[in-house]
């Protein structure tokens, strides 16, 4: 017996648009969400949350216990070595993270979206030139070139922002030049170029607009990426420089006071960076089931 | 095979030439290092004629030639800091590098690899969820604060094991659990979502319903199948794993490639940064070269032509 094959719209599975799936937030997700938007807030507001001045030195509270802990200053998070509030120094600390973190996405996420689509769609050349770069990028252990370049540029927050972002293009355009290879064949790429648009035309009105879900992902994942390489730069030293503080450098700096037993120091700036990433991967990984779960492996 | 044996060496090459220059380019944009090796106030006889000898007189173009003639030898001149050949000074730390990294990286997948299988064959229930939350733990720790806190727990508060260098190998756990946990935790996750996505085909219902063992079925048919990206992954993360070296080897005072390259790094001892960067560069490489054979081995219908 004959059946009528199905028609195109009929095989359409019902599928809720993604706004409506945004809608259902997991619980853990929701939680991670608004802890971010709590230390957003209290690195905005620092000045004002911050029980002490960040940057007050106090010979006589050096390295004193959490108050709950038997501390005698008042230091809620105890205090560091030079006897500075380790809760106001972690809050305004919170700013060097989150503003080289954001900003360092957004650099390597405009140089590897560009590159990327470039790769993809100007033919031969470029590709091989562009994905031998990414190659040899990717053959280098990151964290050693950002070291050394970071080394000798000589540690400040633009280069700290430049290394860290400029670190993380590969990813972006390996995304959007595979993207751009499969869409570029495509009926309606087709048409636009039968209708006389330009290449510039294509790739910004017609192509990136469609491979920007996939690299929505990759950056709510990169952010983890970026925050944890400018902790890892600031805890060796090679961070924004003292009395600055940020994360990492608090961090390092408490390690040598680990052995002594003053173990606030190092852990509570610790913790905090742990939460911010963990939130940061957690909201990442829901995005990509949002908005596109064939990312998995990213 | 031999094409594609061909393609990957040039490619190798390329990728191993575009990494040495960087490393050139970057070192040398950071000064003279003449002002490092001699006293201030060497007499400016002395610091030409060291330069002369180190050939930094020359145009950056000529010492560039140079430093690739004497690259492809395996010659990265002389350590600066060490007054030795750099590549023996790096050679002589890869040892311990590769002790502290195989025993990381055997750690994570030992570990990974039977958590991802349960994960997925057991999905959703309470050590679906466990071991996800603790991969999440894992790809979110920093390498550095995980070592920290390793060291305060297992170290200051409950004195069990040495707080850094070598020797015994109860020296080396906490390095090789710090070092393994990132790498760890993706392999995890993946292997998870691989298995997920091969024990929803039609061949493991045909395996269950001919009546093998579920053991059988998960592993032999299940598994085997999802093996490719997860050994793709190990092979991603075992680079990974050498930039995550520098700061273990850093903490745990590891006599390693990665802390010497960050001590040259402060010293400024170009030779022997190149010397460590080319020979961390070769290893990756050659790590996913084999991972590259290793497809077709995996699965037979992949063929390199």
């Amino acid at each position: 017996m004959w059946t009528r094959p199905a028609t195109s719209a009929e095989l359409v599975l019902p599928r809720r648009p993604a706004r409506r799936r945004l809608a259902r937030i997991p619980i853990p997700v929701a939680f991670f969400i608004g802890f971010l938007l709590i230390l957003v807030l209290s690195a905005v507001f620092a000045d004002y949350l911050a029980p002490a001045d960040p940057y007050r030195q106090s010979l006589r509270g050096r390295l004193d216990a959490p108050t709950w802990l038997g501390g005698t200053t008042g230091a809620l998070l105890g205090t560091d070595q030079l006897g500075r509030d380790i809760l106001s120094r972690i809050l305004f600390g919170s700013r060097v993270s989150l503003l080289v973190g954001f900003t360092a996405v957004i650099i390597g996420g405009l140089l590897g979206s560009l590159l990327g689509l470039v790769a993809g769609y100007a033919g031969r050349v470029a590709d091989e030139v562009i994905m031998t770069i990414a190659d040899t990028q990717l053959a280098f252990p990151l964290v050693l070139l950002a070291i050394a370049v970071v080394a000798v540029l000589g540690p400040s927050l633009q280069n700290l922002i430049l290394v860290v972002g400029i670190s993380g293009w590969v990813t972006y355009a390996r995304i959007a030049r595979a993207q751009v290879l499969s869409l570029k064949q495509k009926e309606f790429i087709e048409a636009v170029r039968a209708l006389g648009g330009s290449d510039l035309r294509i790739l910004f009105r017609h192509l990136l607009p469609n491979t920007l879900s996939p690299l929505i992902v990759v950056a709510t994942l990169d952010l983890a990426r970026t925050i944890v390489l400018e902790s890892t730069l600031s805890f060796l030293g090679l961070g924004v420089q003292p009395p600055t503080p940020s994360w990492g450098q608090m961090i390092g700096e408490g390690r040598e006071y680990l052995i002594i037993g003053r173990w606030w120091v190092s852990v509570f700036p610790g913790i905090v960076l742990m939460l911010t990433t963990m939130a940061v991967n957690r909201i990442g990984d829901w995005v990509r089931d949002v908005l596109d779960p064939t990312l998995r492996n990213v | 095979m031999r094409a594609f044996l061909l393609r990957r060496l040039i490619r190798t090459v390329v990728v191993l030439w575009g990494i040495s220059t960087i490393v050139f380019v970057v070192m040398r944009l950071s000064g003279d290092p003449i002002v490092l090796i001699l006293p201030p106030d060497a007499p400016t006889a002395e610091v030409f004629r060291v330069r002369r000898e180190m050939g930094l007189d020359e145009p950056l173009w000529v010492q560039y030639l140079v430093f690739l003639r004497n690259a492809i030898r395996g010659d990265f001149g002389q350590s600066i800091h060490f007054r030795q050949p750099a590549m023996a000074v790096a050679l002589e730390r890869i040892p311990a590098t590769i002790q502290l990294a195989v025993a990381a990286f055997a750690l994570a997948v030992v570990m990974a690899v039977p958590v991802g299988i349960v994960a997925a064959v057991r999905r959703f229930s309470l050590w679906d969820h466990l071991g996800m939350f603790l991969a999440l733990l894992g790809q979110s720790v920093p390498t550095f604060f995980l070592g920290i806190l390793l060291l305060l727990l297992f170290a200051v508060w409950f004195p069990l094991l040495p707080i850094g260098g070598t020797g015994t190998p109860a020296h080396l756990i906490m390095p090789a659990v710090t070092l393994g946990a990132f790498a760890m935790a993706s392999i995890a996750r993946l292997t998870r979502s691989a298995m997920l996505e091969v024990l929803s085909q039609d061949y493991i219902r045909t395996a269950r319903a001919k009546g093998l063992k579920e053991i059988t079925v998960i592993l032999g048919h299940g598994f085997r199948n999802a093996l490719i990206p997860v050994v793709t992954i190990m092979g991603l993360q075992f680079g990974t794993l050498l930039g995550g070296a520098v700061v273990t080897e850093t903490i745990f005072a590891w006599p390693g490639i990665g802390r010497l390259a960050i001590q040259s790094i402060f010293n400024r001892d170009y030779p022997v940064v190149q010397a460590t960067v080319f020979l961390a560069a070769v290893a990756f490489v050659a790590v996913n070269f084999v991972v590259d054979l290793f497809y077709a081995v995996l699965d037979p219908r992949i063929r390199y032509e």
